[in-house]
């Protein structure tokens, strides 16, 4: 995984709440085997319609979209965030993220950052009003800086952590393999298997 | 204090806990399917780890299947592929799969519970956002993604944080004619799409109880789209029965010991949520949805809302461009929205009960002149139980055409898609813009509504029939 430390980039204004995965990543791309090449298809719908906000040359290159509330609400699909970063996408800002896509995004290095709705909505009008106006997310000091504002934002300890380190966590959790073998003694027979 | 439903499955499967650290939790049961898992699995083969614990792993082919012509090799060459990923990798990693055409082949989670491998007091995870479903045996079941899929199947474990816990408590008895479908759409037209967020829901009270398990199973599936992490309804009398005799259930002084252990689960009298939502079932009637996401749902009786009526910028916003990309004009009864196509099946409602709620209504009937309909069993067992029962004559001879089994229509990755402007009403549970096709709309509703829907043409109760 990537680690992520300090991004500063420009900022894509995406006024739209319950931005679902089926949007961001339309079901036809999950057929592909590979983990690789999901940029084409992000927001594939909404790029083929009028008006799209990343069909506007002035935000080309942009790394970090500032969405509506209940982002990647939906379908698991970790495709999604694999589009996002695919296409050049460090972070999403955004009031509020559905789990799993929060957990998926997590677990790549693209950042999901939590902040009050006002806070979002002063973000979009500043990157509508300017698209070069640049912003920093910050995960050392927690904290998104830019367009006139400095807004904290909350992250546990430990995923700061693992995300500062780039670490993954299938590596951290053999570490504990021991503990998973003296759990696995314990569990009840008549618990189903295949075997 | 005492505990929840989820507090005490989650605590019985902390392998480690550490300050500051997520938990890791014991998966009892990992669902594979062939769309989230080849990255999964070459992730796998590149670090030359095995899976763990291949006989807690079952794999079925669900999404890319066709539903017609079952036998020929698959049409789409991506399609075919990723099927054939499945095949090698389970091959390889030694997990026991359910391909096309098997008997026991179908939706991931139709399989799990009809195996009896889904059971009360589980961890249950598959990289597929409906694993909620499972929930209904009072097993704590969520989607994962596919780096979580790797790491289950690398080390039967997952770190997760710990959720919080919300009541959904339904009182009273459902109305007649009134289904789970109706009640999950109820549910989180209350609560939003972003309602349980960061939550387990636990579904309580009379009307729940009084569900079957194929009901409970509807009611979980749909967590998920209230923005909840997993749903559960406490193990009973109903769950056990619906157990026994599984393939996988336990037998003997071993069945007895597993039904003691799960009549432990239920919450505590004294136990304490973070979140609590009352609904009365008497107020229910059947639900359909009108927008783009499905907290976008209204009793079938009323009216397509007004964005004015939404005092939030955002949300009267959201409203104007649902009703745009759905072509609905506000303030048109939902009773006089017209379809081409009726959509029956999918995890949510594609089990032999939903089945034959729809047949019910379709039996003597026809489907009304150029309307689809589709009818797509949940899983291959599902089909030859239905078809024992003679379910398939019914629908023929409706003119509802009879499929074989996979997620099909509900998001339309195998050829049973929605073209651009038609409009359906479906069984599934998901009405966002270009689920069931590129600019196909989607309108929400319970296979009894399907069925009525496919007479009439618009979308209809089966009393108003």
């Amino acid at each position: 995984m990537e680690a992520f430390t300090i991004h500063t980039g420009r900022a894509v204004p995406l006024r739209r709440s319950d931005v679902d995965t089926d949007q961001i990543i339309p079901s036809e791309w999950l057929k592909r085997i590979e983990r690789t090449g999901f940029g084409a298809g992000l927001f594939s719908e909404w790029r083929a319609g009028e008006g799209f906000v990343l069909n506007n040359p002035a935000y080309d290159g942009a790394s970090i979209l500032v969405a509506g509330p209940d982002f990647g609400t939906g379908s698991s699909r970790e495709h999604a965030v694999w589009a996002l970063q695919d296409y050049g996408f460090r972070a999403v800002i955004s009031p509020r993220f559905a789990d799993i896509f929060r957990g998926n995004a997590l677990g790549n290095g693209l950042l999901p950052v939590e902040l009050p709705a006002e806070t979002v909505e002063t973000l979009q009008a500043a990157a509508e009003q300017d698209p070069t106006v640049e912003i920093t997310v910050d995960l050392v000091a927690r904290e998104v800086r830019g367009a006139g504002l400095v807004a904290s934002f909350e992250l546990d300890d430990f995923t700061r952590w693992r995300l500062l380190e780039g670490l993954d966590d299938v590596g951290l959790t053999l570490r504990n393999e021991e503990l998973i073998t003296v759990f696995e003694a314990t569990r009840a027979a008549w618990l189903p298997s295949v075997a | 204090m005492g505990r929840t439903l989820a507090e005490k499955v989650w605590d019985a499967h902390v392998v480690r806990r550490a300050d500051g650290e997520p938990d890791l939790l014991y998966i009892d049961l990992h669902l594979v399917h062939e769309v989230t898992s080849p990255q999964a699995f070459e992730a796998l083969r590149l670090a030359g780890r095995p899976v763990r614990r291949p006989d807690l792993t079952v794999a079925t082919e669900d999404h890319n299947v066709p539903t017609t012509n079952t036998l020929a090799p698959i049409a789409d060459p991506i399609s075919a592929a990723q099927v054939e990923a499945l095949r090698k990798n389970c091959a390889e990693f030694g997990v026991r799969l359910y391909p096309m055409n098997d008997p026991g082949q179908g939706i991931v989670h139709v399989v799990g519970p009809q195996l009896g491998l889904s059971q009360p007091g589980m961890t249950i995870v598959c990289g597929d956002s409906h694993t909620s479903t499972h929930g209904a045996f009072g097993a704590l079941a969520f989607g994962i993604g596919t780096s979580q899929v790797e790491h289950v199947l690398a080390t039967q474990t997952l770190p997760q944080g710990r959720p919080k816990t919300m009541a959904v408590t339904v009182e009273g008895d459902l109305p007649a004619g009134v289904t789970a479908k109706d009640l999950i759409l109820a549910i989180i037209a209350r609560i939003g799409t972003g309602g349980g967020a960061g939550h387990v829901i636990e579904y309580r009270g009379a009307a729940v109880r009084g569900l079957s398990m194929e009901g409970r199973m509807t009611v979980c599936n749909m967590s998920i789209e209230a923005g909840a992490r997993a749903g559960m309804i406490a193990p009973d009398d109903t769950t056990f029965d619906y157990l026994a005799g599984r393939a996988h259930a336990a037998t003997g002084p071993a069945w007895d010991e597993a039904v003691a252990y799960w009549r432990t689960l239920a919450s505590d009298d004294d136990a304490e949520y973070d979140r609590e939502v009352v609904i009365d079932a008497a107020s229910l009637s059947p639900y359909v949805t009108w927008g783009t996401n499905p907290g976008q749902a209204a009793p079938l009786g009323s009216r397509i809302p007004e964005p004015a009526d939404y005092a939030d910028p955002a949300a009267r916003a959201s409203v104007e461009r649902a009703l745009t990309y759905m072509g609905l004009t506000a303030g048109t009864p939902l009773s006089e929205v017209a379809v081409d196509t009726v959509f029956i099946g999918s995890c949510t409602n594609g089990r032999l009960s939903d089945l034959r709620a729809a047949a019910d209504v379709l039996r003597g009937r026809q489907v009304a002149a150029g309307v689809r309909a589709l009818v797509v069993p949940g899983s291959m067992q599902v089909k030859a139980e239905a078809e024992a029962e003679g379910l398939d004559e019914i629908f023929r001879a409706a003119g509802a055409q009879w499929r074989s089994a996979g997620c099909s229509m509900c998001l339309g990755m195998n050829p049973d898609t929605l073209s651009p402007g038609e409009r359906s009403a479906s069984t599934s549970n998901r009405n966002f813009e270009g689920r069931q096709g590129p600019g196909g709309r989607t309108h929400l509703v319970s296979p009894a509504v399907a069925a009525a829907t496919a007479v009439t043409g618009r979308l209809t109760a089966p009393a108003q029939l």
